[in-house]
């Protein structure tokens, strides 16, 4: 683990008007860790992602991505280093098949503009059998006919599709019942196995607790603390969360 | 875990292996759960077919058969390009005055003396029926405003320029021989069972490279059983509906013209990516959207496809008359068209339909103001059994919608 972080933030800062959401953040990612990214609501996460993601650029602070400083203006622009953001509301069209749905935009097509299904939905039983989804009855099914869990699942398994190196998960386990959350935890720690820098925004500490390698901590717009999950504990992470204001875990799931 | 996920591979991959038997038990399950298809269409048919038959013997003549071909003809085809206005969840009031805006042009262009070629003619109109639906589109999406009111606009603003253009004349009369044949010329016996063999053998030779090219890759297909019953299923019904239709004047040009323009949209909704991305859209447009998709490119296109149908309808209707007058394009023609597509199963809300509702919709619509016509009912009882029609079509279609969420296909 001493190899150069892939994705590295060095003192980025954005500011919407008078509100500064951001104030010389420092943040990275390594290949194959879960990099949990916590803090109370307007602590800046999203802002944070929506840099990385090209929704809209930093104010200031340089993004290295595998060791060069790069510019990310667009989505396609951090599409195309192979950074992937699977979306709380997943964005998912319900009303197509699990293989239309991971090849949205991207289908393979042969003569005469005609889509080639085959080779698609064994691209997509390959990335799913890769990530071990094993609760799907058909990959021709319609995705509205599908649990919470494997519908994040699908969104997760799109994202990695396409050789991607960093997956971005918002919040993937919010909606979800405690057998779901398991598999989708499952399916965070196969990632980050199969090599991905995994950056994981979540609420629940006892999710990032069980997944995420290292923690940062926002709060106010600026990075309070980033531990290493293994080194610290639980009522540590809330005090650095809420600077002290509360010791106890609160919402903690049994 | 590997061992669970062989398992799994083989799950998702072993239904090839699914004999006649599964398969049918299957299809047996997704029907009762309320995933019907075209049954309660089917059924439908029979009901009327049963009700005319039983009330006026000429309904179910060779030579009403070939009448209902022609008569259904200008809503299918109007039907086509609403499906996929309704699978974007839009809707287009416009086409019914579109449709008489091309059919007028067409008739104007062709009047002698000085008159155009036939093909030129037809050339124009349909061109000008597209652009007017780029135009439709393009206002929609440009400033964001609903297809309901752009089209509702588009419904007066091209019923007058249908009155401005045939002026004081009143009726303009087609006279152009290839045009007025394009609802009227029937083919010789021998050409009706050559394009039945040339439409069943097609259709037979895709579906089995496809089930072939899906069993030799691994993937889940339909056995090749069922795949040659459906087969000789549709080789059985072909040749029914030719050899009946020899027992008159032969098979409509204008039939063997809407068997074709299924096909090809079929093809287009289901097998191309602009047809991937309009069931995207009408599913969830933000999902389109994120996945990189131009959803005002597809909006925009949809509106063309739907106006050039339009055009194409009102030229088969034209012709069917064999002139225009003032009165083209109103009437039930729209609301027709509409409810062709929604009685075939089409959803309004978007995302859900297939182009062959608008043939099965269209075929209800003509039998039942067929067979009214027969039996001699005035305009208001046709009008009162219509409108029951399309409400049994919409609440069948929510019946079984909601015995298809419970069991989660949708």
């Amino acid at each position: 683990m001493v190899e150069r972080p892939i994705l590295e933030l060095k003192g980025v800062s954005k500011s919407f008007g008078a509100v500064q959401a951001l104030q010389y953040v420092d943040f990275e990612v390594k290949t194959g860790e879960v990099m949990a990214l916590v803090g109370d609501n307007g602590a800046g996460k999203s802002t944070l992602i929506k840099g990385i993601a090209g929704i809209y650029p930093y104010d200031s602070g340089e993004i290295y991505f595998e060791g060069n400083p790069v510019h990310i203006h667009s989505p396609r622009d951090s599409a195309a280093l192979g950074i992937e953001i699977v979306y709380q509301d997943l964005a998912l069209a319900d009303n197509l098949d699990v293989v239309a749905n991971m090849f949205l935009g991207r289908e393979k097509t042969e003569s005469f503009f005609r889509l080639n299904e085959e080779i698609m939905e064994l691209e997509c039983i390959k990335t799913l059998d890769s990530l071990s989804v094993t609760t799907l009855q058909s990959v021709r099914q319609a995705v509205a006919g599908l649990s919470g869990g494997q519908r994040q699942a699908i969104a997760v398994a799109k994202a990695v599709m396409w050789n991607s190196k960093v997956v971005i998960l918002d919040e993937p386990t919010a909606a979800l019942g405690v057998a779901q959350t398991r598999q989708v935890l499952d399916l965070v720690r196969r990632l980050a196995e199969k090599g991905l820098a995994v950056v994981l925004i979540s609420h629940n500490l006892h999710d990032v607790f069980e997944v995420a390698d290292r923690i940062t901590v926002l709060r106010l717009g600026k990075r309070v603390h980033q531990f290493v999950t293994s080194e610290t504990n639980q009522q540590e992470v809330v005090h650095a969360i809420t600077a002290g204001k509360m010791e106890t875990v609160p919402g903690m799931k049994s | 875990m590997t061992e669970n996920n062989e398992q799994i591979q083989s799950a998702f991959l072993s239904n090839e292996k699914q004999t006649t038997g599964s398969y049918l038990r299957e299809y047996l399950k997704r029907v009762k759960s309320g995933d019907l298809g075209a049954l309660p269409i089917i059924f439908g048919l029979i009901v009327i077919v049963i009700i005319f038959q039983t009330q006026n013997e000429n309904f179910l003549t060779a030579r009403n058969f070939v009448n209902l071909i022609v008569q259904m003809a200008g809503i299918t085809a109007m039907a086509y390009g609403v499906v996929f206005v309704l699978l974007l969840g839009e809707i287009d009031l416009s086409i019914g005055y579109v449709s008489a805006v091309a059919a007028v042009g067409m008739t104007l262009l062709l009047r002698e003396p000085g008159g155009w070629p036939w093909y030129l003619a037809v050339t124009v109109a349909l061109i000008a029926a597209a652009v007017i639906g780029v135009l439709h589109g393009w206002i929609i999406t440009r400033f964001q405003v609903p297809s309901f009111v752009v089209t509702l606009a588009g419904l007066m603003a091209w019923n007058g320029v249908v009155l401005i253009l045939i002026g004081n004349g009143g009726t303009v009369i087609v006279q152009d021989k290839v045009v007025i044949g394009i609802a009227n010329y029937f083919l010789p016996a021998l050409w009706g069972w050559v394009v039945a063999i040339i439409f069943v053998g097609g259709l037979a030779f895709l579906q089995i490279t496809r089930t072939r090219t899906r069993r030799l890759r691994g993937l889940s297909s339909t056995p090749m059983s069922i795949v040659w019953m459906q087969i000789a299923g549709i080789a059985i019904l072909t040749a029914l509906a030719v050899y009946v239709a020899n027992q008159d004047r032969g098979v409509p040009f204008v039939g063997v013209l809407l068997v074709a323009l299924l096909a090809g949209f079929s093809f287009l909704a289901y097998r191309t990516r602009f047809g991937r991305y309009v069931y995207a859209v009408g599913g969830n447009k933000e999902a389109a959207r994120r996945a990189g998709i131009n959803v005002e490119r597809i909006r925009v296109l949809v509106f063309m496809i739907s106006s050039l149908m339009a055009g194409v309808g009102g030229i088969i209707l034209a012709s069917r008359l064999r002139s225009v007058d003032t009165a083209a394009g109103g009437g039930n023609l729209l609301l027709n068209a509409i409810a062709a597509a929604v009685i075939g199963g089409t959803s309004l809300f978007g995302g859900s339909g297939r182009v062959s509702s608008a043939v099965l919709g269209a075929l209800i619509i003509a039998s039942v103001e067929n067979g009214m016509g027969l039996l001699g009912l005035s305009a208001g009882v046709k009008f009162v059994i219509t409108g029951l029609v399309l409400l049994i079509a919409v609440l069948v279609d929510a019946v079984s919608r909601r015995g298809r969420q419970q069991s989660g296909i949708a």
